[in-house]
């Protein structure tokens, strides 16, 4: 059963990435950015992160994707223009995605024993619920990092109040 | 608990008996709200009501589900079509999908299956969220697909409304589930189930903020009145359904009415003790096993018509919101409150502890 849903989801999220790209009008590329994000969540499920996969669909496909869709819609944005593209673009991109593929696979492939493995499903039946073991640890070894970036994230606030308040 | 683990094959056929069920009766009770809302409302400003169709009205849901269905469906020629379609969709997938998370009843097995549950999930109360919070794109999608200047007008002030007034939603909840410790919809209920009405949230819990917040914002979140902006109809026509006929008109209907059953079952889960009985373990045991099995549904079912008759009473009595007042009232009042609500329950929760 995690197999298959593995396998469906894994899919769905490849397909709504290739479509991200190749759609012409915006709002079809955001709609099917949602279907990666929720996708995601379901692959997260699967592995027994159900705190994680609960976030990414409230924070991702529920909050920030809206506000996507909302300029979106506000700006009226028309369908882009199909262009070739520039030669450099040809040149130097193909072969460095690949490159970085190669790379990547290389990397995890060599270091597999050192990542270890993690089960499909495997921790779906563990009596602690993961969202306490995630509070633990992000209130108490992760408690600096998380409280930084609580006020990064209120410098991004105050900074866009600024740009948003009428000049006196 | 009894030793029966179903197969694959066994538990998803069991599972999708289970939805037809739950479907089938939460579709009908959708029908009957309308009619209830329709009486009660005409009673309020002193008419009738519809009364023709069969005795009291009673057959007035078949008569407009047949009129919904027989009537043309009109496509705009401008519109975007596969988005123009596909929004009531989403719009009733995501308000009938949240109700297979609720338990309608105390845990009830019958040969290993738990009968008045389809889905006991650990974070079924995210996935309430999640869900409501899918539900919004049926709602910007269809108003911007529709082409039409009213339509998106009301779709755009539906879907800030419903980004902003989740917050509040979602703030008010904590309160609930600090003291439950858990995010399960059962945990929850049964942190309630000690001295009947005595330990509900709303009253021994001392969330009654919580419940007035909740409560607000969940009327904004179902886009009704007081809060029904994005579809006034003296400013935008219809709002963001006004390009639509037929079924999928009828299915954004449904929608807000599955989102007001959702709500209230929410809301009686959370904070009035779920199924359970107001009189807690007052009165002796009585009844077989069918009356065991048949009393919290009847004490949820009359939480869920509570909440549906405050609805339709405040739609009667309250007029509309302006759309700056919704606003300020949502981030200005409800949303420092909730905070403030969590602070003062977690303040107390650690000196108890």
């Amino acid at each position: 059963m995690q197999l298959a849903l593995f396998l469906i989801f894994g899919g769905l999220a490849v397909a709504g990435a290739l479509n991200l790209l190749l759609q012409r009008h915006p709002i079809n590329s955001a709609l099917s950015l949602v279907v990666v994000m929720m996708s995601l969540a379901v692959l997260y499920w699967s592995l027994g992160a159900e705190f994680l996969a609960a976030a990414q669909v409230i924070v991702y496909s529920g909050a920030i994707m809206v506000l996507f869709v909302f300029v979106i819609m506000l700006l009226n944005a028309g369908e882009e223009e199909r262009t070739t593209g520039s030669k450099a673009a040809y040149i130097a991109g193909f072969p460095g995605a690949a490159a970085i593929f190669c790379l990547l696979s290389f990397v995890f492939l060599s270091e597999r024993k050192a990542l270890g493995f993690a089960n499909l499903g495997g921790y779906l039946n563990e009596t602690a619920s993961n969202i306490s073991q995630i509070s633990t640890v992000l209130f108490t070894k992760l408690l600096l990092p998380f409280e930084v970036t609580s006020i990064l994230i209120l410098v991004a606030i105050l900074g866009a109040v600024v740009l948003a308040r009428k000049e006196q | 608990m009894s030793t029966f683990s179903p197969t694959p094959l066994q538990f998803i056929i069991i599972t999708i008996l289970k939805i037809a069920v739950v479907l089938v009766i939460t579709l009908t009770a959708v029908a009957y709200t309308v009619l209830l809302e329709r009486k009660v409302l005409g009673r309020m400003q002193n008419r009738w009501g519809p009364s023709r169709v069969g005795p009291f009205g009673l057959l007035q849901p078949l008569a407009d589900g047949i009129k919904l269905f027989l009537k043309e469906d009109l496509l705009p020629f401008a519109a975007d079509r596969p988005l123009f379609i596909v929004a009531p969709i989403i719009a009733l997938t995501c308000s009938l999908v949240s109700i297979s998370v609720v338990p309608f009843g105390s845990v009830t097995r019958v040969k290993g299956v738990d009968i008045f549950n389809i889905a006991d999930l650990n974070i079924g109360l995210l996935v309430i969220l999640g869900i409501t919070s899918i539900g919004v794109y049926g709602i910007a999608l269809s108003g911007w697909s529709s082409n039409n200047k009213f339509a998106l007008l009301g779709s755009l002030r539906a879907t800030s409304q419903m980004i902003s007034y989740e917050l509040a939603l979602g703030l008010s909840l904590v309160g609930v589930v600090l003291r439950a410790q858990s995010l399960s919809l059962r945990a929850i209920v049964n942190s309630q189930s000690a001295h009947g009405a005595l330990s509900w949230n709303v009253f021994g819990g001392f969330q009654f903020f919580a419940f007035f917040i909740y409560l607000l914002a969940a009327y904004a979140e179902t886009n009704r009145a007081p809060f029904d902006l994005p579809e006034a109809e003296s400013e935008l026509v219809a709002g963001y359904h006004t390009e639509y006929s037929s079924m999928k008109f009828a299915m954004f209907f449904m929608a807000e009415y599955a989102n007001m059953i959702t709500v209230s079952c929410v809301a009686t889960l959370l904070f009035l003790g779920g199924a359970s009985s107001p009189f807690g373990n007052l009165f002796p045991d009585f009844g077989g096993i069918v009356v065991h099995a048949a009393l919290p549904i009847f004490w949820f079912v009359l939480k869920i018509l509570f909440f549906l008759m405050l609805y339709i009473w405040i739609r009667a009595t309250v007029p509309r919101f302006r759309y700056d007042q919704l606003m300020s009232f949502g981030w200005k009042f409800l949303l420092p409150l909730a905070m403030v609500n969590i602070i003062i329950t977690s303040l107390i929760m650690a000196l108890r502890a």
